[in-house]
């Protein structure tokens, strides 16, 4: 066993060749993971509420996009955006942005489907009450449902975003010095420790798996005894 | 000018008629008590007068106007009609206080302090306004109801609906809810009830009617109503309840 190889590049499985160079490896997979979930949030978000909208000309685009991105493997995304992207708009989009992309687009079908169940898994009455009172659709949406959806779907975002964390490992085909990448770069350099290297990720991954898995169990069990009921 | 016209009204779920040629005629301050089976669509006809149903067929008029006229601005028309449901709908996520102040500030863009006393009064009105400042989860049933009542109110409404609001109760709360709506009663609101509390149909209402099958079957005063029903149906129905 060569741990010391582990040890030695311990710095640039964590940072990439930060601060010297680029950012990378494990911080680079988490703000990948972070800013996809950010963004796929507010894409879901839109692509959920219209998605329940009772109009065709919002609800149907949103069933296609849904649909479509959940019907195919990220992987394929990935290349699809990374080699038409520069097709469509004219010019090459660098690496990491094509990543972030798909990774919003992906996440969001997911996103948008758990806004879906969460809107439509709050009591009827919700919304009955509050456009009896006079508030507009959008109003009631805003004031009364989402405040309680969202918080109801907490568990399911920090599933979503184990979820994008592990897949943010695929986007390492487009060389973007991700944790999986940096493994793979150091590993080709000194040949000597690919069990020890590829070991060490993917114990980095789980825990950060699971410690947020376990967190959004806690949040689960704390929340159900705040919901409305009827 | 009645306050509400209904005429000739007809509603379908599909192939299901569920309100079939309904027509009356609701005076400023009376007090309507609408009683009848499961399933005779007694709440599908109160929701129509706020249109949280639609009719197919006939007009609804609220002092005049027709509720279904394409100029009606449906929301607006929900700030002059209240409603009150069986099982409360109170927001769980706000405080009580909250509860009532969210559709004077977001509709009527009331400034918070002027909608916060007034919402103190009417929560003082119906009893609980040493409760402002809890959720809804931390109230019995019928403090919920109350609340759902003050919430209402909120609008100053001309017309309040009633949907079984005792129903959901246990029964050493109903009464709490019930003096609330007689005083509400006795203060000259017009109020459309869907209830079997005939106690509280002797004591307020000032006409009641019957419906089954989607349709009314029998009118009358509670004098009337109680002592010398004509329908068959009506009386198998009270023997049932009384
Ligand atoms: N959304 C709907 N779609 C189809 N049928 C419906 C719908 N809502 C109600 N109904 C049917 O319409 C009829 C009248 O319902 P409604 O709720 O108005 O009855 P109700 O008199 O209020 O009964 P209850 O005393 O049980 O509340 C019932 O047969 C019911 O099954
Ligand atoms: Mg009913």
């Amino acid at each position: 066993m060569q741990w010391d190889v582990v040890a030695t590049n311990f710095d640039y499985l964590l940072f990439g060749a930060y601060p010297e160079g680029p950012l990378g490896g494990l911080a680079m997979t988490i703000l990948m993971a972070l800013g996809s979930i950010f963004g796929a949030f507010w894409v879901g978000l839109v692509v959920g509420l219209m998605r329940l909208s009772p109009r065709a000309w919002l609800k149907w685009p949103a069933m296609v996009y849904i649909e479509i991105i959940r019907g195919v493997p990220l992987i394929m995304l990935i290349l699809w955006f990374y080699f038409l992207f520069p097709i469509l708009i004219g010019k090459t989009l660098p690496a990491i942005q094509s990543a972030m992309v798909t990774l919003v687009v992906f996440t969001s079908a997911y996103i948008a489907e758990i806004v879906r169940a969460g809107v439509q898994a709050l009591p009827k009455g919700q919304m009955e009450a509050s456009r009896a009172t006079g508030l507009s659709k959008m109003q009631a949406m805003i004031y009364v449902i989402l405040p309680q959806a969202l918080r109801n779907m907490i568990p399911s975002f920090v599933n979503q975003f184990v979820s994008v964390t592990k897949d943010t490992s695929l986007v390492y085909v487009l060389g973007v010095t991700e944790l999986t990448r940096a493994a793979v770069q150091v590993n080709n350099r000194t040949l000597s420790a690919p069990m020890e290297l590829y070991m060490t990720i993917l114990v980095m991954y789980f825990v950060i798996c699971y410690v947020l898995t376990s967190y959004s169990r806690t949040l689960e069990r704390k929340m159900a005894r705040y919901q409305a009921r009827g | 000018m009645a306050m509400i016209e209904i005429k000739d009204i007809h509603k379908w779920y599909g192939d299901f008629h569920v309100l079939k040629n309904v027509n009356e005629s609701i005076e400023k301050g009376e007090v309507l008590v609408i009683c009848g089976p499961s399933g005779s669509g007694k709440s599908t006809f109160i929701r129509c007068i706020n249109r949280l149903e639609e009719i197919q067929k006939g007009e609804i008029l609220l002092e005049g106007r027709n509720i279904y006229d394409k100029g009606v601005d449906v929301n607006e028309l929900r700030t002059e009609v209240g409603m009150v449901f069986q099982q409360f709908n109170l927001y769980p996520h706000l405080t009580v206080l909250q509860n009532v102040t969210l559709a004077p500030i977001k509709v009527r863009k009331m400034p918070k302090s002027q909608a916060e006393s007034i919402a103190m009064e009417l929560l003082a009105r119906v009893g609980i306004h040493d409760q402002a400042k809890k959720f809804p989860v931390e109230l019995s049933g019928g403090q919920q109801q109350r609340v759902a009542i003050a919430r209402a109110l909120a609008m100053k409404p001309k017309v309040m609906l009633f949907d079984e609001p005792t129903s959901a109760l246990d029964p050493e709360m109903i009464n709490e809810v019930l003096n609330a709506m007689k005083d509400l009663a006795r203060d000259g609101m017009t109020m459309l009830c869907v209830t079997h509390e005939m106690g509280f149909a002797r004591e307020v209402a000032d006409r009641v009617i019957f419906m089954d099958g989607g349709a009314i079957v029998e009118e009358g005063t509670p004098e009337h109503f109680f002592t010398n029903p004509q329908h068959e149906r009506t009386k198998a129905f009270l023997k049932e309840i009384l």
